[in-house]
């Protein structure tokens, strides 16, 4: 904590000179700028030690914007985590892959080391952290994800998704889809039909 | 490192089963803050409550006295204020007409009760890890349904 003493002078009258000393605390008005400036916005949000603010709602690229801009102003800068970026870059690169019909000829690990310029092993790890989830595991769950679409939207077979998405089989397929998800793709569709069956009644 | 973390809400009628609940989401890698409420009625009241934060994840039992899992459920469904929230239904139930029938309804998880904590701690951590991928890379949560 820095304590400053600012003084200050003042003349009320002509003849007395009056000095105030002040003792300030950077904590506590760091804290009561960003409650003001914060509270403003009517969103939630929790203060960590004065240097992370926590939002307890989504906030929209505007709002956040005005809120990047209000703090500007009283000096505070907004770290953003180089970690996220890449991760972020990380998943671009492989929603990219597999809804691109040409599949890249390289394995997925050599085909974003390549794409990003940095080694997998690195990559990797960043990714691990950030998600709580591996790239392998992540680009599954991608795909599955991609196949329910398929499934709802485009009334393939399993057979023409599996030849679309490159999976050497229709059971190798299924398996990957039931070790995912619990269910078999079939008992997927059923569900999902018959969810809007019952929507339909009642809006009927 | 971000403060990354997972709203939950559990509702349960059994002390043990909510202490047990507790303490695996205390162990996950991903931090979350739970509220626990103790039947279905007091957890539709919590939803309601104009100046509750809605939760990510409702984890549901589907036995309790005053109101089943499956009535929370519809009442859930039918309205859209709640149309963000993942709900993760519970059971020693693992008939398959049952686990279907939440589903069709539009649970997207569900958990046949574990007997012992460390396999309750992997099947949460898992249901959570699979959720946070839905938060954080804009998946359609329609069509995230997971059986454990």
């Amino acid at each position: 904590m820095i304590n400053s003493f600012i003084t200050f002078t003042k003349n009320p009258k002509k003849d007395t000179v009056l000095k105030l000393f002040l003792k300030t605390d950077t904590q506590f008005l760091i804290k009561k700028i960003l409650e003001e400036k914060l509270d403003v916005f009517k969103v939630k949000y929790n203060l960590i030690n004065n240097n992370e603010i926590l939002f307890l709602e989504t906030i929209d690229t505007e709002t956040y914007n005005r809120i990047t801009s209000v703090l500007n102003e009283y000096g505070f800068e907004i770290i953003e985590n180089q970690k996220n970026i890449i991760v972020q870059k990380i998943k671009e690169c492989i929603i990219e892959m597999i809804f691109n019909d040409e599949a890249p000829a390289v394995k997925s690990s050599v085909y974003l080391a390549d794409k990003l310029n940095h080694s997998y092993g690195y990559l990797s790890n960043i990714f691990s952290e950030v998600t709580y989830t591996s790239i392998e595991n992540f680009i599954i769950i991608q795909k599955i994800e991609y196949v329910k679409k398929l499934i709802i939207h485009h009334d393939l077979t399993l057979t023409e998704i599996a030849f679309k998405l490159n999976y050497s089989s229709v059971a190798h397929l299924s398996s990957q889809f039931k070790n995912t998800t619990g269910i078999t793709p079939s008992a997927f569709q059923r569900i999902l039909k018959k969810r809007v069956q019952i929507n339909n009644q009642n809006i009927n | 490192m971000q403060k990354d973390f997972i709203l939950i809400t559990l509702a349960d009628d059994d002390e043990d089963d909510r202490m047990f609940f507790t303490e695996a989401f205390d162990e996950l890698k991903i931090n979350t803050i739970v509220n626990t409420v103790n039947d279905g009625v007091a957890l539709m009241n919590f939803l309601q409550a104009p100046e509750t934060i809605l939760p990510n994840i409702i984890f549901l039992d589907l036995n309790m006295p005053l109101k089943s899992g499956i009535e929370c459920l519809k009442e859930i469904k039918s309205n859209t204020r709640f149309n963000d929230i993942v709900i993760a239904i519970y059971s020693t139930s693992s008939s398959e007409d049952d686990i279907e029938n939440t589903f069709v309804l539009g649970a997207n998880i569900y958990i046949k009760k574990p007997n012992n904590f460390g396999k309750l701690k992997e099947v949460l951590s898992e249901v959570v890890t699979l959720n946070w991928q839905y938060i954080t890379s804009g998946l359609n949560k329609d069509n995230f349904l997971l059986r454990l």
